[in-house]
């Protein structure tokens, strides 16, 4: 019990004992309802009331016959949290206090896919966080399962099932060994939820090259770059040609168009070519000019 | 009654600065006016003299006076003389502005001579520099300069096809529910990362790779904390880093923060930045010929081959400079005053300080070009 609710129910007994006292007016809230649904409060005593009820964000007051139960519609105690109810009657009143819980039904979830992209076959590389709402946005908190399914471009989709605790269920998955966008669904009672997961190819693997003469300059060419996963390299990944002689040097960075990277530059008899793509080198070769 | 004061005092200075502005005008003021060469231009009795007045006359755009001073102005145009010195194209030297020229004596005659005449030009992007060797010729005793003309290259007429990539980024829109998924930033990683003392502060050294499979726009800043946990100064790479970064990349990066000691640094905080942009693979320019000589200045030079049809506006080569353990000892850069036009060499220097001249054994050098839209050949 909250020490907010506490003082309320202290509160309520301090001001309502001598009231009480009088069994001239009273009303028998139920401890909880549902976020949504129709509550009705029955009363005792004589004449005419008003009932008004104070929780989070919303405020209501009806007039009420007393000796019938005093009714509220359906809809309009939408969110979740305790509220007071004060039934009054001239110079009489009673206080209480209720909980509108929320609707047991999900309706929507808020599902948190972190990342967006990320290298193919990665363990626990990928997370999911599931938040649980009702149609009211109010977190449903009580225990409820939740499943996550990624389903990859290819091969076997992973399942994970888990129960939500206050509302959250997570979970982590590994990322596939070949390269696509994989589907990721979070599914709650009927409900489900969709990201898209990117699983792109690591850094190259075996990065190689030749090197062939053409009209004075040396043609340089990968082979087909892909990664340790055989996965082929995106395009536009760069790939720095450097030719070293004694003395000089000359680079150029060339984006990879279809999975090959490929250019023709002044190269001086006798230097060495080298290939590299970000922090993985490739081979070298000894040019002699033929 | 302090308003009226205020207004007498204000009206005394106006009336002093006046009175000082014409005794003593500054001398560009005086060009300007038409009031004869001023303190500003000496006469041209010496070589020196002659292309120091030149450089008076092409600081203060005086382009008429400037070209009908030269020897040789029979055999270029005026225009062709202001577009040497201003760039055919959209580029640095389209936006800078002359400084100051120096002077150095190569040799002389009793009628010819040849100096080196370096133009320091000052642009919003730092300042560059240019030399020409200038030959110059005695007329009646006054000098003359047979100014070089840089005439620039024609690219034949071709059609060169382009098919690089180009990524687009669409980002979740702010209607999107709360949790809704948007595309992840670049994972870029520093890959190296050394600091390194010297008189005017301490410089923070380094290389950034973005290690992702989309372009990213990057930037570096550090923060060093003091050996009481005090912080000692925060700064960025601003300049001294390639922002664009396609897949696998890599830029080197330096931080320079003054008036600190290395000895008051406790540790270094890194803090790489990377967004996802919108990005171009092309164009592909080669750094041909790179050549690093310690002496007798220490520098590097080479050329900058653009291989795409369209012309690049501005060009900033930055390299890093590697000890025998492969260690970074230093990062230098220099923008191109002149655009790249298609398949046409352009070359570059880039200086490195004297005495870390020796330690260099190897260097990396890469390129980072910007083109507005628009601007074609």
């Amino acid at each position: 019990m909250t020490l907010g609710r506490k003082f309320l129910l202290a509160a309520s007994a301090l001001f309502s004992a001598p009231l009480l006292l009088a069994q001239s007016l009273r009303m028998n809230l139920p401890a909880q309802v549902a976020a949504g649904s129709a509550l009705s409060v029955p009363t005792s005593g004589s004449g005419q009331g008003t009932l008004t009820i104070v929780g989070p964000g919303q405020a209501i007051r009806r007039q009420v016959r007393l000796g019938s139960p005093a009714s509220v519609p359906a809809g309009v105690l939408y969110n979740a949290g305790e509220y007071v109810a004060m039934l009054s009657s001239g110079s009489d009143s009673q206080i209480g206090l209720f909980e509108v819980t929320p609707a047991p039904q999900p309706s929507t979830l808020s599902f948190l896919a972190e990342p967006s992209r990320l290298p193919v076959d990665l363990q626990d590389g990928i997370s999911g966080t599931v938040y649980v709402f009702d149609v009211y946005h109010n977190l449903i908190v009580s225990p409820m399962p939740v499943s996550f399914d990624l389903t990859a471009s290819s091969g076997p989709s992973q399942t994970r099932t888990v129960t939500t605790r206050y509302g959250v269920g997570w979970t982590r998955m590994n990322s596939a060994p070949r390269e696509g966008s994989a589907q990721f669904v979070a599914r709650a009672a009927g409900i489900s939820s969709t990201r898209v997961v990117d699983e792109v190819p690591g850094d190259p693997c075996n990065l190689s090259m030749t090197a062939t003469p053409v009209g004075g300059k040396a043609k340089l060419q990968t082979a087909p770059v892909r990664d340790c996963s055989g996965n082929p390299v995106p395009d536009g990944t760069v790939v720095t040609f450097t030719a070293t002689w004694n003395g000089g040097q000359s680079t150029v960075d060339v984006p990879l168009k279809r999975d090959i990277a490929q250019v023709e530059m002044p190269v001086h008899p006798g230097a060495t070519i080298s290939v590299a793509s970000g922090v993985v080198a490739g081979n070298e070769i000894h040019w002699s000019g033929r | 009654m302090k308003g009226a004061l205020l207004a007498l005092v204000m009206t005394a200075a106006t009336g002093v600065l006046l009175a000082i502005g014409t005794i003593w005008p500054v001398p560009s003021a005086v060009y300007y006016a038409g009031g004869g060469k001023g303190t500003l231009l000496s006469a041209a009795s010496t070589p020196e003299a002659a292309v120091q007045n030149l450089g008076v006359r092409i600081r203060l755009h005086d382009w008429q006076r400037a070209y009908s001073s030269l020897a040789n102005k029979a055999q270029f145009t005026e225009d062709a003389f202001i577009h040497d010195l201003t760039g055919y194209n959209l580029s640095l030297r389209s936006q800078a502005s002359l400084d100051s020229v120096t002077v150095r004596p190569l040799h002389q005659s009793a009628d010819s001579a040849d100096v080196a005449m370096t133009l320091h030009w000052f642009t919003v992007m730092g300042p560059f520099d240019e030399t020409r060797n200038v030959h110059l010729v005695e007329n009646d005793g006054r000098w003359q300069v047979d100014w070089p003309l840089y005439k620039q290259p024609t690219v034949p007429p071709q059609v060169i096809p382009v098919n690089y990539l180009r990524w687009d980024v669409i980002y979740s829109g702010s209607a999107d529910q709360w949790g809704a998924q948007d595309v992840a930033g670049p994972n870029v990683r520093i890959v190296d990362m050394r600091p390194v003392n010297r008189a005017e502060g301490v410089y923070v050294l380094g290389e950034l790779l973005n290690n992702d499979v989309v372009p990213a726009w990057v930037t570096v800043r550090a923060t060093l904390v003091g050996k009481d946990g005090k912080i000692l100064g925060r700064e960025g790479a601003f300049d001294m880093i390639s922002h664009r970064l396609l897949p696998k990349e890599v830029t080197p990066f330096r931080i320079h923060f003054p008036n600190v000691d290395l000895s008051q640094v406790a540790s270094i905080r890194m803090h790489p930045e990377a967004i996802l942009i919108s990005a171009s693979a092309d164009p592909v320019v080669e750094i041909l010929n790179q050549k690093y000589s310690a002496l007798p200045i220490a520098t590097l030079t080479g050329q900058l081959s653009d291989q795409s049809g369209q012309t690049v506006s501005f060009a900033h080569v930055l390299s890093t400079f590697y000890d025998s353990n492969g260690n970074v000892v230093w990062v230098s850069g220099r923008f191109i005053g002149r655009a790249l036009l298609p398949q046409t060499p352009v070359n570059f220097t880039v200086p490195v300080p004297e005495d870390l001249a020796r330690r260099i054994t190897s260097e990396r050098t890469i390129v980072a070009t910007y083109s507005p839209k628009g601007v074609t050949l």
